[in-house]
């Protein structure tokens, strides 16, 4: 199908969004980040593919067999090892809010508003 | 707001955009026709031009080498935010591990497990290791191979007690390591300058295309960001360990 | 210097990484003195790479890959005038940070210098380069060290929702932009500004290219602090530590706006001028909106670092309705005003911050009548607020007058009440905090003043107890008043120079000129610098508007202070009139992050429509 992947990155990132907003525990949250995540890699490589090319290693492939794009899997790569450090750096602060809080709900993290 | 409204909030936002990527997607090639002149020219010319065979490397690390250490960095103050904030706060204190408490019978880690891990770990390390010195010829590199060394850290603290886990990944010696890697970037880019040519640009010898040693400072930046990643991985899941096993509040009577 | 742009982004992530490596065993003024010493380089190497943009924009090629033909095969820097000017007031900000940090944090670690020298090689990166992606990715750099900043001081339960919020909607910020990206990437097969504006120049923009138009704004929206993408910006400021605040108040959010511009005029703008005025018309009216409500919530603040968060949005609101005039001359007076007025908010965030350190409290009630011997700080903060309001010289009457002639040249006149309203309601909110706090002025507050009064709900409990300091000191120290001063004085003296005006108006052509842009960065043909032609105005129109911000100012702020005294019909009138809007605006500002999610995806689908409509 020659849409099916991006209706696919689309969906992932409104489902995405859809779990942060109902969610009700932070960890589920991040992971819910994540998946938002996810939707713009497989947007950015399925932009980049070309029906039945080869990838873009020219290891004892001659140089001109058709490949796929190499710039999005360079921006892929970097942005997912990139996005765990994120990761990890919002579930430290969800370790110290459930410490101070006692509580990973959202709903119980809004001492500041107004 | 109420859940309701939040819900209803969101849903009239999502619905909108939703049609606003419908849309969107109206406009893209159809899927397996990417046409842009970037990729293709750089597949016909990155091989000649930088003895590379694997031309994702060579665009990760020579043609948009500044992208890469700059992610480099997001990776970096990403570690030392999660350090800052897993750091033992006045009112905690450090004791040692569970694992280590004298009135807690832990269970013995058994030798089927140890000696699994053992060879576990060694394989895994090297496998790491093996992506990161071949990332300019074939697929991976310095950001797949340090997540793969990084995970061979974390399974010496799965197959062993944590002692062990903090004698291979002790949060002194990353603090040093880890910096040093995004730091060795720098300098090999600095290095480009000194010739006259431009930051980053690759000044080391290119080599024979499709052996080890060749694609200028393309080995060299992998291994610094391999180092970086790995050291940055073990230095998350110490801290994170740390924090789960050793941090405890102070005791009321101290 | 050739390989100034580089090094000016490599010389501050090197330091970073020194200190980290070797902090721990380096004494802390150690750490101070080279923090300090290398934001001075910056300062230093950014103004000669000002002076040299001064005859026009160059491009930095990263490993030697210049364009060939028309397609770019590396990564350019391309400095101009504004870009170069970012990189110096980020600097000048860090610097006065690191300044003003110095007798902060006795209990602090060394990766405080590590991540803010961090965020400033973000900032720098973020105002000179030339690529889409390379953007993105300064983006991200500057959100994750701010990220990491907001959490710092993780003792209470505050800076972790703050920290929380923020990270949570700025790493959305970050998708969105790039989804926008991987759709022009789809669209142009290229990364570099200057390319893909050419690409995008020949076609008419259809669904794709508006649709990354809004994904790439609402991002950058996010950044900036636009209604309704803002929630999470009192949140993080309020709970950040005060050096920090004042550099992301003063520079971080402008900066989204800054690359808004920065892609509209290299990218969009050919493809979007047949329908400039309705655009002009959308990004107005979101500006008009998030000023007017970013002022509200100002007034009714008596936290005062989240006074001064709300004051950022209001401010931010003012220099869209500027930028989105999408003229150069608007481009150019915005630049001025957000200079001068980022510059005055530090200042402020300084006083907040000496405050804090003498009297262990930023809570405008809190602190009722006892600064009373902060003689100099209240004079600082008495001149801010003047600042704020644009009372002439300051740097910020020049800027709102450019603004204000501008709008009556696109036709929007009637903005320059709205300039007169918000920079009133924010001086207003500074205004009655000093007279409460320094002179003691106003009704004492009771117990119940907090509980019955339906302007200030907030309990008095939920004050930030714990100091960023060691304690309360008998003076205060000389370093953060100088800062605080010294800030206020470069807003001052920037309204004072009349070579600002005249610099800025080139500056501007050249930003505005996206075939200049593009010969630069693509060597395509010949293209003359564009010249200035414009008499300069002598900003004496300003000078009603002005007197009216500033009259307006103390009037509201007495009615702030001396409610209980008006007459009882007259406070039914303005309870029934103002109470009800703003409780349900202050009810919006929830805390939530889910609410703010939900808000980010119907500000961005709005975006949209608006947008939608407006270009086909």
């Amino acid at each position: 199908m020659s849409v099916l992947p991006y209706l696919v990155a689309a969906w992932l990132l409104l489902v995405g969004c859809y779990g942060m907003v109902t969610s009700r525990n932070l960890v589920h949250l991040i992971v819910c980040l994540s998946v938002t995540q996810s939707s713009t890699y497989i947007l950015l490589l399925a932009v980049g593919y070309k029906a039945g090319a080869k990838p873009p290693i020219f290891f004892e492939v001659p140089v001109g067999t058709r490949a796929v794009d190499p710039i999005v899997q360079a921006l892929t790569l970097t942005d997912i090892v990139v996005s765990l450090a994120v990761s990890a750096l919002l579930l430290a602060l969800t370790v110290q809010a459930h410490k101070r809080s006692g509580s990973l709900d959202p709903s119980s993290l809004t001492i500041l508003k107004g | 707001m109420t859940r309701r409204a939040r819900l209803v909030v969101f849903l009239a936002g999502a619905g909108g955009l939703a049609a606003l990527l419908l849309w969107a997607i109206s406009g893209l090639p159809s899927f397996g026709n990417y046409q842009g002149p970037y990729g293709n020219v750089l597949n016909h010319v990155a091989v000649g031009a930088r003895h590379a065979t694997n031309v994702v490397s060579a665009v990760t690390f020579d043609y948009r080498g500044i992208d890469t250490l700059m992610e480099e960095f997001i990776f970096f103050t990403a570690v030392i935010g999660t350090t800052l904030l897993l750091r033992a706060q006045l009112a905690e204190e450090e004791e040692p591990a569970d694992d280590d408490a004298t009135d807690r019978r832990t269970p013995a880690m058994s030798d089927a497990v140890r000696l699994g891990g053992f060879v576990m770990t060694g394989v895994t390390f090297l496998f790491g290791v093996y992506m990161v010195l071949h990332g300019h010829l074939t697929p991976g590199g310095g950001f797949q191979g340090g997540i793969v060394v990084g995970t061979g850290v974390l399974t010496v603290y799965l197959a062993s007690e944590y002692e062990t886990f903090l004698r291979v990944s002790s949060p002194t010696v990353l603090d040093v390591v880890e910096p040093a890697g995004a730091g060795g970037y720098i300098l090999v880019g600095l290095g480009g300058l000194v010739g006259g040519a431009s930051f980053l640009y690759n000044f080391l010898p290119l080599g024979v295309t499709g052996q080890l040693p060749s694609a200028g400072m393309i080995p060299v930046l992998n291994a610094a960001v391999g180092v970086e990643v790995g050291a940055g991985i073990a230095l998350i899941v110490a801290e994170f360990l740390e924090q789960t096993l050793q941090v405890r509040k102070k005791q009321q009577t101290a | 210097m050739q390989a100034l742009p580089p090094l000016i982004v490599a010389v501050p992530l090197l330091a970073a990484v020194i200190l980290a490596a070797a902090g721990k065993r380096l004494a802390r003024r150690v750490l101070d003195s080279v923090a300090l010493g290398v934001s001075g380089a910056v300062i230093v190497m950014s103004l000669v790479l000002l002076h040299e943009t001064l005859g026009g924009t160059s491009v930095y090629w990263f490993g030697g890959w210049h364009a060939s033909g028309h397609v770019a095969l590396g990564v350019s820097f391309t400095v101009d005038t504004f870009g170069a000017g970012v990189a110096v007031f980020a600097s000048v900000l860090i610097f006065f940070a690191f300044l003003f940090s110095w007798h902060y944090f006795e209990t602090v670690g060394d990766l405080y210098h590590v991540l803010v020298l961090v965020f400033l090689s973000a900032m720098l990166g973020m105002g000179l380069t030339g690529d889409l992606f390379n953007l993105f990715v300064f983006f991200e750099l500057l959100s994750v060290s701010a990220i990491a900043l907001a959490g710092y001081r993780v003792e209470e339960s505050q800076p972790l929702q703050g920290a929380l919020n923020f990270a949570i909607t700025n790493t959305l910020a970050a998708l969105l932009i790039l989804t926008g990206i991987a759709l022009l990437y789809a669209r142009t097969g290229a990364l570099n500004l200057a390319q893909i504006g050419r690409v995008l120049g020949q076609q008419t923009p259809d669904g794709l290219v508006i649709a990354a138009f809004t994904l790439l704004v609402a991002g950058f929206f996010i950044k900036a602090a636009i209604v309704p993408f803002h929630f999470w910006l009192a949140d993080a400021y309020g709970s950040a530590p005060t050096p920090v605040c004042l550099v992301m108040s003063g520079v971080m959010s402008e900066l989204g706006l800054y690359a808004m511009a920065r892609l509209y005029w290299s990218v969009f703008q050919e493809g979007f001028s047949p329908h400039l005025a309705a655009l002009r018309s959308v990004l107005i009216v979101t500006g008009v909106i998030t000023a007017v409500a970013g002022g509200l919530m100002c007034f009714a603040q008596h936290h005062l670092k989240r006074q001064l968060a709300f004051a950022t949005v209001a401010h931010g609101g003012l220099y869209l309705i500027g930028l989105g005039f999408l003229t150069r001359i608007g481009l150019g007076a915005v630049a001025v005003y957000a200079v001068a007025d980022g510059l005055v908010k530090a200042s402020l965030f300084v006083c907040s911050g000496i405050l804090l350190s003498r009297r262990s409290s930023v809570d405008e009630l809190n602190l009722y009548g006892r600064g009373r011997d902060l003689k100099v700080t209240a004079l600082l903060v008495l001149a801010g607020a003047l600042a704020l309001a644009g009372l002439p010289p300051f740097g910020t009457f020049v800027g709102k007058t450019l603004i204000e002639e501008e709008a009556g040249v696109v036709g929007w006149g009637w903005l320059s009440l709205v300039y007169a309203g918000v920079s009133m309601l924010t001086a207003a909110a500074t205004l009655r905090a000093g007279a409460r706090i320094f002179l003691g002025w106003g009704p004492r507050p009771t117990s119940q003043t907090f509980a019955s009064d339906p302007f200030t709900e907030q309990a008095a409990e939920e004050d930030e107890g714990t100091p960023e300091t060691s304690g309360e000191g008998k003076r205060t120290p000389l370093v953060m008043v100088t800062s605080a001063a010294g800030l206020l004085l470069l807003s001052l003296l920037a309204g004072l120079s009349g070579g600002l005006a005249h610099g800025v108006e080139s500056a501007s052509a050249r930003f505005a000129d996206a075939g200049y842009y593009r010969a630069v960065v693509l060597s395509s043909g010949h293209h003359a610098a564009p010249v200035v032609h414009r008499a300069s105005s002598a900003l004496t129109s300003g000078i009603p508007a002005a007197a009216l911000s500033v009259a307006g100012a103390f009037i509201l702020s007495g009615l702030g202070l001396y409610r209980e005294r008006l007459p009882s019909g007259l406070r039914a009138a303005s309870l029934r009139f103002a109470s009800r809007p703003l409780h349900v605006l202050r009810t919006l500002h929830s805390g939530h992050v889910g609410d703010y999610v939900a808000w980010l995806m119907l500000g961005t689908a709005l975006l949209g429509a608006a947008f939608a409509r407006a270009l086909i």
